[in-house]
């Protein structure tokens, strides 16, 4: 690394003078200066991503346990740990709870958010300050707003239960500590602190649709419904897209949500891929090789995606170029 | 993902190590001869001066009191040593992290303090010193202390004092209802029973999952005759049934899965629970509180006191290529195991004494501390005998609650639980 950058600021030196400049063709002057622009990002890419991912790839092919960090080694395995995880009887309610909190997160936090964004759009008193107090949950500390979920869905003293016994209801709903309910818990939590993103964004696409279009379809003679089918939903596509794919990552990294609310528990009834690697590496027997094969996973995932994202972002480019 | 944060990490302070490590370049003696101890004691490591030694250590009384009551008797130590003490107290969850770090840069501290079913897993990765090469005096100690420091016929770690649990109750509350307190389980269920009312839970143990859901349920599964060598045995689903029935009939709360030891706590000096199983560490603070409060031994299922594990954060050297360092730490050690030392802190911290004639002493002072001395030379060491799990203990402290918590919280029988539990412990063994 050292060694690059030292060579990158000794071409840098040894380009100005005009003895050297007349000896290069300008081709290769332009080449030499363009790989020095892009030599910063691509340090920054190799140390900060392409090592760490490469290292967790080959951690998963290893035997990488506590013993490792004193002696230093770590044998190789091959596949022995992706068999391990995937025979582990805990592997499949993971993935299964990964599913549902990443497909309710995203429904819900889409759906509420863009019918938060619709209503903003109408001009009301206090509209603007009322806008940014929905920010709230996006700007709290993740682990200060578990904190307070958790007292929320206390069963013999929280807010919630109490409200719903204040409807009428008088069982006891054990909102963290029913295995049945739990992983509903925590989601709820995240559509909460997530509402807020999906709405300033979408707000944002909302505004950049012309009123023109409204006026015309009003015009027309177009109901409510239609002008949103029609008008709203279609300009709001590549919104949308970007948020969707955006909070797919975003809920696929969830870790402090679900730790700071339920640990995973009860029995990892609310266990995700996320939190299980965590407690594979490092809260029972630190086998930081079956922790690197649930990151492979999520790798895998999140990149399938983020490619899905570039390929959509690419047609939307050379769609509006044409 | 975390691994990935944790190797990111684990470079950036490489990064820093290297550079820190040619920065300092030991300072000429004159300088630091001349005057300000204060500034010199921090700066210098003075390898050649083989006398006036500074040493390292680390541990996880992060919090107060505890983290004010360790560092007294750790400037007592430096007092009567002249060994100069640089502690780092460290969030327990955030500790061994940093400690796999540190091995692996060979930066661990001179004393590290750890907890105690920990000890056998990182003595097994060889990051840890015998303490009797150091001179570390172990006469007069619990057996089952030294039990739990024992890996591989040698003793890696030693706590200046243990701890272990009881049955907590609230005395007003009990003669209110025209009570005893419990002597058998049957007992524990019908007083429990009997003290539930609005607002009030019969009885509160602690059952996360964690460590703590483990230690908690152990003096129950050892109670009815089990072992965590067979975690489905009748006797352990007995034992699981029993806590299951308390939380089923709503005697003890739902929450329980959810409660730390400290939530517990909470909830039995605000007049929530009638009786709490809890640890002997909560004496002084529920002895300054307003509760009336009385103790009883955890019992066995017809009657007597039923074998705890043994608590306790052990003291340990890890291999150091600095001998004068380690030697210094060794006298450290031995300073924080004097009579005097152990004494003092195991008042201020509410724990037993390690050494047996310290603890009469402790229990002649103080007749709530006796009743805990007394069950004290029958506890167990998590990692000792009979199950002999040593540095395995956390392959079979996980399942064990997991099935604590499934069962529980109603997702899986006492049966079907502690079967899979016992079905995941053999897997995770047979790995290893």
């Amino acid at each position: 690394m050292t060694r690059v950058v030292e060579g990158g600021a000794a071409a840098k030196a040894a380009v100005p003078p005009s003895k050297q400049s007349r000896g290069l063709p300008r081709w290769r002057r332009e080449r030499i200066a363009g790989l020095l622009f892009l030599l910063p990002a691509l340090v920054y890419v190799l140390a900060f991503y392409a090592y760490p991912i490469a290292f967790n790839v080959l951690m998963s092919l290893e035997k990488y346990t506590l013993k490792t960090f004193v002696t230093g080694e770590a044998p190789f395995i091959g596949l022995d740990n992706f068999k391990h995880l995937v025979n582990n009887p805990e592997f499949w309610p993971a993935v299964v709870n990964t599913v549902w909190f990443t497909v309710g997160s995203l429904f819900f936090q889409f759906t509420l958010g863009l019918l938060i964004a619709l209503f903003y759009q109408h001009k009301f008193p206090l509209n603007s300050i009322l806008r940014a107090l929905i920010l709230v949950p996006w700007l709290a500390p993740v682990l200060v707003s578990g904190a307070i979920w958790v007292r929320l869905f206390d069963q013999d003293t929280g807010v919630i239960n109490f409200a719903i016994h204040s409807l009428g209801y008088q069982g006891q709903i054990s909102w963290l500590t029913d295995p049945h309910l739990s992983l509903i818990s925590v989601l709820i939590a995240n559509i909460w602190i997530g509402i807020p993103f999906n709405m300033v964004i979408l707000y944002g696409g909302l505004q950049a649709i012309p009123r023109v279009l409204y006026e015309a379809a009003s015009i027309d003679g177009a109901s409510a419904w239609q002008r949103f089918r029609y008008i709203t939903w279609p300009l709001l596509r590549p919104v949308s897209t970007v948020v969707l794919l955006l909070g797919l990552v975003y809920t696929l990294k969830v870790f402090d949500v679900i730790m700071s609310i339920t640990r995973g528990g009860p029995a990892d009834t609310s266990q995700t891929l996320n939190t299980w690697a965590y407690s594979l590496a490092f809260t029972n027997g630190f086998d930081f090789g079956l922790g690197a094969v649930a990151g492979d996973i999520l790798l895998v995932i999140v990149f399938a995606f983020g490619m899905l994202y570039l390929r959509y972002a690419y047609r939307e480019l050379r769609e509006t170029a044409s | 993902m975390r691994v990935n944060r944790l190797t990111a990490i684990g470079a950036v302070v490489l990064l820093v190590a290297a550079c820190s490590s040619s920065s300092t370049t030991p300072t000429p003696a004159a300088t630091s001869a001349a005057g300000t101890p204060g500034a010199t004691s921090a700066a210098t490591t003075a390898p050649s001066v083989a006398a006036a030694t500074t040493i390292t250590e680390w541990d996880y009384q992060s919090a107060d009191p505890q983290m004010t009551q360790w560092q007294k008797v750790l400037d007592e130590c430096t007092a009567s040593t002249g060994i100069t003490i640089k502690r780092q107290a460290i969030p327990r969850d955030e500790l061994i992290n940093k400690v796999l770090l540190a091995a692996q840069q060979k930066q661990l501290p001179n004393v590290l303090r750890i907890d105690n079913p920990d000890l056998q897993q990182v003595a097994d990765t060889g990051a840890l010193a015998p303490l009797t090469d150091y001179g570390v005096d172990l006469s007069g100690l619990y057996q089952n202390l030294i039990d739990a420091g024992t890996y591989k016929g040698k003793v890696y770690g030693i706590a200046p004092g243990i701890n272990g649990m009881a049955l907590f109750y609230n005395k007003d509350m009990f003669t209110a209802a025209g009570l005893k307190p419990p002597t058998t389980w049957a007992e524990v269920t019908s007083d429990a029973k009997a003290l539930t009312k609005s607002g009030v839970y019969g009885m509160a143990f602690s059952a996360p999952a964690t460590e703590e859901g483990s230690w908690q349920f152990e003096p129950w599964l050892w109670g009815a005759g089990g072992d965590l060598s067979k975690l489905d045995s009748p006797q352990a689903v007995q034992a699981l049934q029993f806590w299951t029935d308390l939380v089923k009939s709503g005697y003890t709360s739902k929450s329980v899965v959810q409660w730390t030891q400290g939530d517990v706590e909470s909830q039995f000096e605000a007049g929530k629970v009638a009786m709490e199983q809890n640890g002997v560490w909560n004496l002084s603070a529920l002895e300054k509180s307003k509760i009336n409060f009385g103790i009883v031994p955890i019992p066995q299922p017809n009657g007597g006191a039923a074998p705890g594990p043994m608590g306790g954060e052990v003291l340990t050297i890890p291999v150091n290529p600095d001998a004068a360092a380690s030697a210094a730490a060794g006298k450290v050690v031995n300073c924080l195991l004097s009579d005097k030392e152990m004494a003092e802190w195991a008042t201020l911290q509410a724990y037993i004494p390690s050494r047996q004639s310290v603890a009469a002493q402790a229990a002649a002072a103080d007749p709530n501390m006796a009743s805990f001395v007394t069950a004290a030379a029958a506890e167990r060491s998590r990692t000792g005998p009979p199950a002999n799990l040593g540095p395995n203990y956390s392959k079979v402290s996980q399942p064990l609650w997991t099935a604590i918590q499934a069962a529980l919280s109603g997702a899986k029988s006492p049966q079907d639980a502690l079967t899979a539990a016992q079905q995941a412990a053999s897997a995770a063994l047979a790995g290893s």
